[in-house]
């Protein structure tokens, strides 16, 4: 790659070409000022608070939408620049209703950061507010029209990183807003719940929906017994909330804070992955070695996905695995297995999942097999962030607590189950297991590199007996298109299947990335979080998930064996198509 | 065998509206009810320009030109003047004039035009490709094929310095060369018609008269730059000038000068018509291009530049009508001959809307160098009702207003730009001194947050910003602290917006404030309007001496704010009162004051 | 093989310039007034102009234009012509009949001389000026 001389404020400096201003800058150690500008995301030059000084040019440039060019000479603050700068913050500000104290943002807004970093006093100008009702129709996620900066950021990332289309740009000029086509609701809309527009919203115009209330309120009931279990992304990103480095793994700081917090029994989403692979690697070898049910096999753990599939691939359904997401396998044991053991009245059970997704919160009453226990198997989930919320306001010194273990008997996990929180983690644990139950021998490696890292469709191949298992992993919704068509086209030719088995994770990086993580996520931070993941699978006494010795006493003492009609009743689902659009 | 006398009817839009059709069908049948229809033709032609006076039938070859014609006067043009060679004299422009005079060079809105873009427009019929090519129509095309290499093309444009015509003035041969330059393909030609400045027309008159020069400049550039398809986006609002473009696209075709393989030279080239919604932003390039795409007409920053990445993502060339009509004289006569008409740094001529409080408003071609007093005075005829000449409005919403001691400026890009205005497309308002500058960026700041896409923050706020205080001082609410904050967000809008909309959004504004400082004092500090247009600071009393004490007007007030005895000097309570001016128009005494 | 070849296109302009041409009057220094009066229009006018027209185009000239005007007030020698062009004084012919049109075009027009057997009278200055 070639290299460029620019100067940036009259520092001299050597750049990569096909570099923004915006990022040569930064690796000059210089901050531009932006609102709308992502890494996740092409320039959109909305907010217009990036503007530079090039030399020869009598406008002023965006940096996020310049490129560099060869002995360019940048300035990138000076009096004038401030000036325009801070007009246009009062001109957005002058349009936002400026009460951070009861802001879900409060203390993250992007906004907020920079009206302290031009030391705002006073906005100038008129106050012109909006007045839309605020959109709570999904349950999931919140749309607060009034605070909107129209950055134009959630937008991008449900159009081009996720290809779902549930938000769009109406009407324009001053009335220019975001909401779904034709104003319908968000719950009618082709949202998929999957929230990624709330984990890239700068201000606090968007948000998961908060159900602390809930669960404050199930805490301080004593007839209730609370279960609680956690995900394994919320392990490794938390601590971002509490100023920790991404991917520092806090597994026993977390089980020891629930406990503190009044939670009757903490179990591990972990141990559900274990026995999703159980589960799912059974069907996937009824359908691979016995022929039974069509090839390739999709995983179906996130709802995200599911809920897509469900509405822009409906014909896909039978590629599906029934198995449902590992929480949910949790939830329905909790209040069968679980309370039949320890003889606890189910009715009484208050199910918590705390989970890196905010998509799951619409899954816990997606179809009836949720509620496969006679009860909603899982009666609230939280996201990351609520839970980062929950322990501060409990007053509980978080950093600085003991580790502890989990409770059994659904708390056990191995390696295998740890990684379905990184994109290809659920590949690479099925493929664990799949090769011993095919085999009867463990992988040589059980590490599976080709699923691993953050490209946007990972293929690989896989010999088991001779055998080979080509497989596909896709995250980020927007890369699902591809791997699908070359499916369908397969299928409408007559030609033998590209894969046998697909694994696909709504967010970008997989749960590590997903909606309801701690602000943001950057590749880097998503990097960082799944490396935790795989320090934690390496931690491990047992890598794959038939090892795990308390799901072996699941088998033997309550489901008999994977793919049973008790397993069917309480760990499997089914999927119909939905419409784009309720009208 | 020839005909004697042809009859130019103008059918553009403005004269279709006054049913310039019927006076069409009206006079075919008139001649041919006196049997003449062998010796005279009656044409159909494109917008003579003069729209004040319309519709206008032009007779060829003595020159008479009829204004105001009204479908029943067919039968005495006919009789009259075809028939016996008498002018129908209530008819002529100037009452005046004998009949050896009633000639269209006579007539004074004419004298000082000099037509390039405007050639065919008025003389030929639009809609037949025969009189294009009669008027050395597609001999530029066959001079381009033929005998001359692309680059000699980029070298007589070059030559002729034409700049685009549809506001910035970026030199059109740099644009050619860059998409010529790109080492990608496919390349694209497009035709920017969505022309929305209010009162701007040139345009949709462009097309209407004379569609097909658009085609053969656009082959020509597709020519040039190695492009094989073109696009032509135009507002669905114009249907006639689509009508004439569907018309002259698909002769073009069925004669072969589009197509494949045109004339035998191996060329092939393609022009489509794509219709925008009338959205004022996509006439900046990217969002027109975005509409083109199918995705919402939003702009994106530059660069790139379309020369390089545009439709998408492609090289794409993209030119204003009128820059376009230009092309094919440019090749014929030379590039030299054309750069001796203009100015220094702008050359060949321009096409203006002229309307407002002006004698003639229509169509005016001239070239660069003229003096803004040359068109308003001379061509356009002065102010309406003999008042007093207050300011000219060119560029539209993006432009500012110029105000007397500048009338003797000559009109190019740099001037106008230099006296904070801009050329735009070519829209030029005149205002007397019943209009109020205060008003007046209103009314322009009003259409920009109207039109503003919203998707950049400065424009989409700071306009609605603007708008609301400028607002806030036309009724007498305005503070002396309101001018610097118009003045501070005009600046950031001027600096920090994405696209040349946001840009110039401000500018009528600044230049208000900049001439006309005063009238926005007076607002602010005096809570007058000296034009009174912002009825909020309007005051209406009833001068005791004159008033008869009729009652009327306390009888149509309609909040009953007056009251008085009979046959008693009346009074308006001012509290009440909601400044309608019913009580003013209804006195007959003129004892209603309105200050 | 194109459509149209560069050839046909010339041709078609040709064709085509002739008839557009007659529609421009800048360059036209000769004016022909018929008399178009409701006599003069008895007496065979019509054809008298329709000749003019013919013959014009016959003979190439392109810088003639060809009004029809009012009774000249001469109704005894209809169909009345006046031609006014530079170099010539501005001639009244009286009877031109369409026969002799193509006469006077080449004499008068043409050649510059007056034709003497038609001429009538020199117009009353008030109809001309």
């Amino acid at each position: 790659m070639a290299k460029y001389n620019i100067k940036v404020n009259g520092f001299d400096l050597k750049i990569d070409e096909d570099m923004t201003i915006l990022q040569a800058a930064k690796l000059a150690q210089i901050n531009i000022p932006k609102l709308c500008n992502h890494p996740d995301l092409p320039p959109s030059a909305a907010c217009g608070l990036c503007v530079v000084k090039v030399k020869g040019s009598n406008k002023l440039m965006r940096a996020c939408a310049t490129k560099i060019e060869n002995g360019m000479e940048i300035t990138t603050h000076d009096p004038e620049l401030f000036e325009v700068r801070k007009t246009v913050l009062e001109l957005i500000l002058s349009t936002h209703p400026n009460d951070c104290l009861k802001c879900p943002r409060n203390g993250n807004c992007e906004l907020q950061q920079l009206a302290a970093d031009f030391g705002i006093r006073d906005v100038d100008f008129p106050q012109l507010l909006s007045e839309r009702p605020v959109d709570d129709s999904t349950k999931s996620l919140v749309v607060n029209p009034e605070k909107c900066i129209k950055c134009g950021r959630c937008v991008e990332v449900c159009q081009i990183m996720q290809n779902v289309w549930a938000i769009e740009f109406l009407e324009r000029g001053f009335n220019m807003r975001i909401a779904p086509a034709a104003d319908v609701q968000l719950k009618d809309s082709p949202c998929v719940k999957c929230g990624q527009c709330t984990a890239h919203c700068p201000v606090g115009a968007l948000y998961e929906h908060s159900h602390n209330t809930e669960v404050w309120t199930a805490l301080k009931n004593p007839e209730l017994h609370k279960i609680v279990q956690i995900a394994p992304a919320v392990r490794v990103a938390l601590g971002e909330a509490f100023g920790l480095e991404p991917g520092t793994v806090l597994t026993g700081k977390i089980y020891t804070v629930l406990k503190r917090l009044g939670f009757d029994a903490v179990f591990d989403t972990n141990f559900g992955a274990d026995l999703t692979i159980m589960e799912e690697g059974s069907e996937f070898i009824e359908r691979f070695v016995h022929g039974k049910g069509e090839l390739p096999l999709i995983t179906s753990c996130c709802p995200g996905w599911v809920d897509y599939m469900e509405k822009y691939y409906p014909e896909m359904i039978p590629h599906f695995s029934s198995a449902k997401s590992p929480h949910e396998m949790v939830g329905a044991l909790s209040k069968t297995y679980y309370a039949e053991k320890k003889g606890i009245d189910p009715s009484k059970i208050f199910g918590v999942s705390i989970m890196p997704c905010t998509a799951k919160k619409y899954e816990i009453t997606r179809i009836d097999d949720m509620f496969a226990s006679g009860y909603q198997d899982i009666d609230v989930v939280l996201t990351t962030r609520e839970f980062s919320r929950m322990i501060k306001a409990s007053g509980i010194d978080f950093l600085n607590l003991p580790d502890s273990e989990p409770d059994n008997i659904l708390g056990e996990y191995t390696g295998a189950g740890v990684i379905f929180g990184a994109t290809g983690g659920v590949m690479e644990a099925a493929l664990r297991t799949a090769y011993y139950l095919i085999t009867g021998k463990n992988l040589g490696k059980v590490d599976i590199e080709e699923t691993r890292g953050l490209e946007g469709i990972k293929t690989g191949k896989i010999n088991i007996n001779g055998k080979e298992v080509r497989i596909a992993v896709a995250h980020g919704l927007a890369n699902v298109a591809t791997v699908l068509d070359e499916v369908k086209e397969a299928k409408a030719k007559g030609k033998e299947m590209p894969y046998h088995f697909i694994e696909v994770m709504a967010c970008r990086g997989g749960c590590v990335g997903g909606g309801g993580q701690p602000y943001g996520a950057t590749d880097e931070i998503r990097m960082k979080r799944a490396k935790g993941i795989y320090t934690d699978d390496k931690n491990q006494e047992y890598r794959c998930s038939h090892e795990n010795p308390f799901i072996k006493k699941l088998y033997d003492e309550y489901l008999g064996k994977p793919l049973s009609e008790k397993s069917h009743k309480l760990l499997h689902t089914h999927y119909k198509p939905r419409p784009l659009y309720n009208r | 065998m020839g005909y004697r006398t042809y009859v130019l009817v103008c059918a553009g839009t403005a004269c279709e509206a006054s049913k310039s059709q019927a006076i069409y069908e009206n006079l075919n049948k008139e001649v041919i009810a006196a049997g003449l229809e062998k010796e005279i033709q009656v044409v159909k032609t494109g917008c003579f320009g003069f729209c004040e006076k319309g519709p206008v039938v032009k007779v060829l070859p003595d020159e008479t030109f009829y204004v105001n014609v009204k479908p029943e006067d067919a039968t005495e043009i006919v009789k009259e003047h075809l028939v016996k060679g008498r002018n129908v004299t209530r008819l002529l422009y100037d009452k005046n004039q004998s009949k050896k005079n009633a000639k269209v060079e006579d007539i004074e809105f004419y004298q000082k035009q000099f037509r390039i873009v405007l050639r065919n427009c008025g003389l030929i019929n639009p809609e037949d490709i025969n009189e294009y090519i009669a008027r050395d129509g597609y001999k530029a095309l066959e001079k381009a094929l033929f005998e001359m290499k692309p680059d000699d093309i980029l070298e007589e444009l070059k030559i002729a310095g034409l700049r685009g015509r549809g506001g910035a003035g970026f030199p059109t041969w740099k644009k050619w060369q860059i998409t010529k330059e790109v080492n990608d393909s496919p390349k694209y030609v497009v035709c920017n018609a969505d022309e929305g400045d209010p009162g701007a027309y040139m345009n949709r008159s462009t097309i209407e008269g004379d569609p097909h020069s658009i085609l053969e400049a656009m082959t020509i550039c597709g020519y040039t730059v190695g492009a094989n398809k073109g696009y032509i986006y135009i507002r669905a609002e114009y249907p006639l000038a689509i009508k004439r473009l569907d018309i002259a696209i698909s002769q073009a075709k069925e004669l072969g000068l589009l197509g494949k393989d045109i004339l035998g030279s191996g060329f092939d080239f393609d022009i489509e018509v794509r219709y925008g919604a009338g959205a004022f932003v996509c006439g900046e390039e990217t969002a027109l291009l975005a509409s083109l795409e199918g995705n919402r007409g939003m702009p994106k920053p530059r660069p790139p530049f379309p020369s390089i990445k545009g439709l998408w993502n492609k090289p794409t060339v993209i030119n204003n009508v009128e820059t376009w009509a230009n092309i094919p004289v440019i090749l014929l006569k030379g590039g030299k001959w054309f750069s001796q008409i203009g100015t220094e740094t702008s050359k060949g001529t321009k096409v203006f809307a002229l309307t407002g409080k002006v004698n003639n408003s229509g169509l005016v071609e001239v070239p660069f160098g003229t003096t803004l007093r040359e068109i308003i005075f001379d061509i356009g005829g002065g102010i309406k009702g003999g008042k007093k000449f207050k300011a000219v409005q060119t560029g539209g919403p993006s432009g500012g207003v110029i105000p007397e001691e500048y009338l003797d400026t000559p009109v190019d890009y740099e001037n106008l730009t230099k006296l904070g205005s801009i050329m735009g497309s070519g829209g030029m308002i005149v205002m007397d001194e019943t209009d109020c500058m205060v008003d007046v960026s209103k009314f322009y700041i009003q259409f920009s947050v109207d039109e503003s896409c919203g998707k950049c923050s400065p424009c989409r706020v700071g306009g609605k910003q603007l708008l609301t205080i400028l607002q806030k001082i036309s009724e007498g609410k305005g503070e002396m602290d309101d001018l610097d904050r118009l003045k501070r967000i005009g600046f950031a809008m001027q600096k920090a917006s994405l696209c040349g909309l946001g840009q110039t959004a401000p500018n009528p504004v600044l230049s208000t404030l900049k001439y006309f400082e005063k009238e926005y004092l007076e607002h602010i500090e005096e809570k007058k309007c000296r034009s009174s247009r912002c009825v909020n600071l309007l005051r209406y009393e009833i001068i005791p001496e004159k008033c008869v004490g009729c009652g009327l007007c306390a009888m149509k007030c309609p909040v009953n704010c007056i009251s008085g005895e009979k046959r008693k000097p009346h009074y308006i309570d001012q509290e009440k009162c909601i400044k309608c001016g019913t009580c003013y128009e209804v006195c007959k005494f003129g004892a209603v004051l309105k200050e | 093989m194109p459509k149209l070849t560069l050839e046909e296109l010339r041709k078609l302009r040709e064709d085509t310039k002739k008839e557009i041409s007659k529609r421009d009057v800048s360059d036209k220094s000769i004016l022909v007034l018929v008399g178009m009066g409701t006599c003069g229009i008895a007496a065979g006018a019509r054809e008298t102009l329709q000749a003019f027209v013919e013959q014009i185009e016959k003979k190439g000239l392109t810088n003639v234009v060809i009004k029809p005007t009012g009774c000249m007030g001469f109704c005894y020698v209809e169909p009345t012509v006046e031609i006014i062009m530079p170099d010539m004084p501005d001639t009244l012919y009286g009877k031109v009949k369409a026969e002799v049109v193509e006469k006077i075009v080449d004499e008068h027009i043409i050649r510059k001389q007056l034709v003497s057997e038609f001429i009538f009278d020199k117009p009353a200055v008030d109809i001309v000026k």
